[in-house]
């Protein structure tokens, strides 16, 4: 065993407000409103006393002295919230943007895969792609010649390969990309939740092909929303928050750590600052009933609930047409079921300036577990956003009823319940 | 599988600094086969799904010679230093081609290739690179189209041979090459800042073109004037082309050398932002 990747003191900043493309005469504007002390229109404040566009010198720290040692052979789990400096990590580590200070020394041939199919022209054939592709990933001709048959064999695209790649299905697109990725041979293979696309035979394809890579000594870097692969493919895991790196040991105790990290951060809703939208209704508290009693509990399998999302109005409006969605997720974001007013053709109008929205689900098909509930309002025909939070309640169920039996399914056994009547004939 | 795990491996540094002149230049030998795949896509794209398909390659500048050769040849009535006019002004509509549409296309370098560039690494220069080597087959292409018509002027007797001169053409068009890729990376590398500068190049480069000898021989330039030359690396090279061509000019070849370096530290200015902006254009795009 020895460090592939040494990490040190790896920082990365970007700056808010520059991160657009820039015009020079807005440049110019701006030097102008300077030398006359004038106020430039971009400082200008908004109603809130927020400047209405970021000041040039707000920064963002995406990650902040990051320290890590990966040894050879290694399967890493990065792990943490959207925007905790997953993505930018692997991008320093594939070279795409280069860090603000620190350093990574990376021993051995690097293939990164943030997206699969990087650098397809529709207008190639798939075999033209194969090795246009293969080249953009560094390898060679030769080695691409060696593998092409397994290649294609892979990606079972073998009849098409000699058609552009423009009159593939999405599908097909995918699985070629894969292939030739997968058939790169590094020594270190940083993954980035492609396994997201394909069909779930393809999916375990992709994954039996990552846990391969990694038996041959090889050190795979895997970032992926869903739990169960960080769980089955991985042997180490690292959490990150908020650009930090928070905890480092096995894939299972990084997921525990990372489950009890955003369980304990409980802030209200109504003092929550990470919304988006513009804020004239903000959803206050979010609360869940069992069974039409009004009281907020733990839901059971099966049991008839209510989502009630207590509302209050910060501005007199009128709304034309409100749509009130929210995401029933897994504990690592992993959409389970959605639902919205307008699906049943429900729709609000005039609110009064408090009161509730409230779903009723019956015979909740979720198995025992804990969920976690996004919800995003918008209103009228522009779907204008008024209010969004992410993981803004949590969702408890609990075992009950839902079989006649009174069984109860696990989470790993699935994220949802149906009902089902079985025969013989 | 276990020598090759053994073996010394490849190790990589990823820091914030970097040295001015370090082009990594081993890194680009080992992409060469990635420069002739983007060729071979750029040409296998360009012109699928078109009529004409690889007669695109000459019909332009043919038809901008015709054009040349009534305005510039018969309406302005500018004297060719005895040339037949539509010969003329061919080697060197063909040359300027070359020369602008590799600096419009490498200006685009980091604009164009932002999807390719923030999803996979792999030296960046390979993109300008390849720009320059698939104009390098259309003007391939069209010199032997000018030669094909020379050939037709020299068996009616209206031209002579051309003279030794001729066999620098390889040296003239590396020149432009290095110029068209070294303004092409500046303005590439600007251009991720501000948006103006991918304007700028577009009407700066027709306005170039007035300047550069195209359309009328070095001997019709005021002395007065000459200083403008002497400052634009593209005029001697389409002049000393012409003259290896047609046998007279009347430019000191001084001016040729006066060139050459103008091109040689453009172009390692515009390498060096262009290296230094490659590491950090993701988060500025």
């Amino acid at each position: 065993m020895s460090t592939v990747i040494k990490i040190e003191n790896l920082s990365k900043r970007y700056r808010l407000g520059v991160i657009n493309r820039r015009m020079l005469y807005d440049d110019m504007q701006r030097a102008w409103a300077k030398l006359t002390k004038r106020e430039h229109l971009a400082t200008k404040l908004g109603q809130d006393g927020q400047p209405l566009v970021e000041k040039r010198g707000d920064i963002l720290w995406a990650l902040r002295d990051i320290n890590l040692d990966i040894q050879d052979g290694d399967i890493l789990g990065i792990i943490g919230r959207n925007g905790s400096g997953k993505s930018t990590l692997l991008k320093i580590l594939s070279r795409i943007t280069a860090p603000t200070t620190g350093s990574a020394i990376i021993r051995g041939r690097v293939a990164s895969l943030l997206e699969v199919g990087t650098g397809f022209h529709d207008e190639l054939t798939g075999r033209e792609n194969v090795f246009l592709n293969g080249s953009i990933l560094g390898m060679r001709d030769r080695e691409i010649r060696q593998r092409f048959d397994e290649i294609v064999e892979f990606s079972g695209v073998e009849k098409f390969i000699d058609t552009p790649v423009k009159r593939y299905s999405s599908g097909m697109r995918v699985r070629l990309a894969f292939a030739v990725a997968a058939h790169l041979d590094p020594d270190i293979l940083i993954v980035d939740e492609v396994l997201a696309v394909g069909d779930a035979a393809f999916q375990s394809k992709s994954l039996n092909k990552i846990s391969s890579v990694s038996r041959d000594g090889r050190t795979v870097l895997f970032v992926s929303h869903q739990s169960s692969a960080v769980e089955h493919l991985c042997t180490k895991g690292v959490v990150l928050e908020s650009g930090n790196l928070v905890f480092q040991g096995t894939q299972m105790e990084a997921l525990d750590h990372y489950v009890q990290s955003i369980q304990t951060k409980k802030v209200p809703l109504s003092e929550r600052t990470d919304r988006r939208g513009t804020g004239s209704l903000r959803i206050q508290e979010i609360e869940a009933y069992r069974d039409r009693e009004k009281s907020s509990g733990v839901l059971s399998s099966g049991s008839n609930c209510d989502i009630v999302l207590h509302f209050k109005q910060f501005q007199e409006r009128v709304y034309h047409s409100l749509k009130v969605e929210f995401c029933i997720t897994s504990l690592y974001d992993a959409p389970i079921f959605s639902h919205h007013n307008r699906l049943n053709g429900t729709e609000f109008a005039t609110l009064p300036k408090e009161g509730s929205f409230v779903c009723s689900i019956p015979r909740l098909p979720l198995p025992q577990g804990t969920y976690r509930l996004k919800y995003a309002i918008r209103a009228n025909m522009d779907y204008e956003m008024v209010d969004a939070v992410d993981g803004a309640a949590e969702i408890h169920v609990e075992g009950g009823q839902f079989f006649p039996t009174g069984e109860n399914l696990r989470t790993h056994q699935g994220v949802s319940l149906v009902d089902a009547q079985w025969h013989l004939e | 599988m276990a020598e090759s795990t053994a073996a010394v491996k490849k190790e990589t540094i990823i820091t914030s600094k970097k040295k001015w002149f370090d082009f990594q230049w081993k890194e680009l030998w080992n992409a060469r086969e990635l420069i002739f795949r983007f060729v071979h896509r750029d040409f296998v794209s360009g012109y699928k799904q078109t009529i004409l398909g690889p007669f695109w390659f000459i019909v332009p500048p043919l038809m901008t010679t015709v054009v040349y050769t009534f305005i510039f040849g018969q309406v302005a009535k500018i004297p060719t230093d005895g040339a037949p006019q539509f010969l003329f002004f061919m080697p060197g509509v063909i040359l300027w081609g070359y020369f602008s549409s590799c600096l419009l296309r490498t200006s685009n370098t980091f604009a164009g290739s932002a999807g390719l560039f923030g999803k996979v690494y792999f030296p960046r220069l390979t993109v300008p690179l390849s720009i320059l080597t698939s104009n390098l087959l259309t003007l391939g292409i069209q010199i032997v189209i000018f030669f094909v018509v020379f050939l037709c002027y020299y068996l009616k007797g209206a031209v002579a041979l051309p003279n030794l001169w001729i066999l620098t053409l390889p040296l003239l068009v590396l020149t432009l090459a290095i110029l068209g890729l070294g303004v092409g990376s500046f303005v590439s590398s600007l251009t991720t800042y501000y948006r103006d500068f991918a304007m700028i190049v577009s009407f700066g480069v027709q306005l170039w073109m007035y300047g550069s000898c195209v359309m009328y021989p070095f001997s019709q330039v005021p002395e007065s004037l000459r200083w403008i030359i002497a400052l634009n690396p593209v005029a001697p090279i389409i002049e000393w082309w012409r003259y290896a061509c047609f046998g007279k000019t009347s430019m000191n070849p001084a001016y040729l050398g006066l060139s050459v370096i103008t091109t040689l530290i453009i172009c390692c200015i515009g390498m060096v932002i262009f290296r230094r902006m490659e590491n950090t254009f993701m988060d500025t795009v």
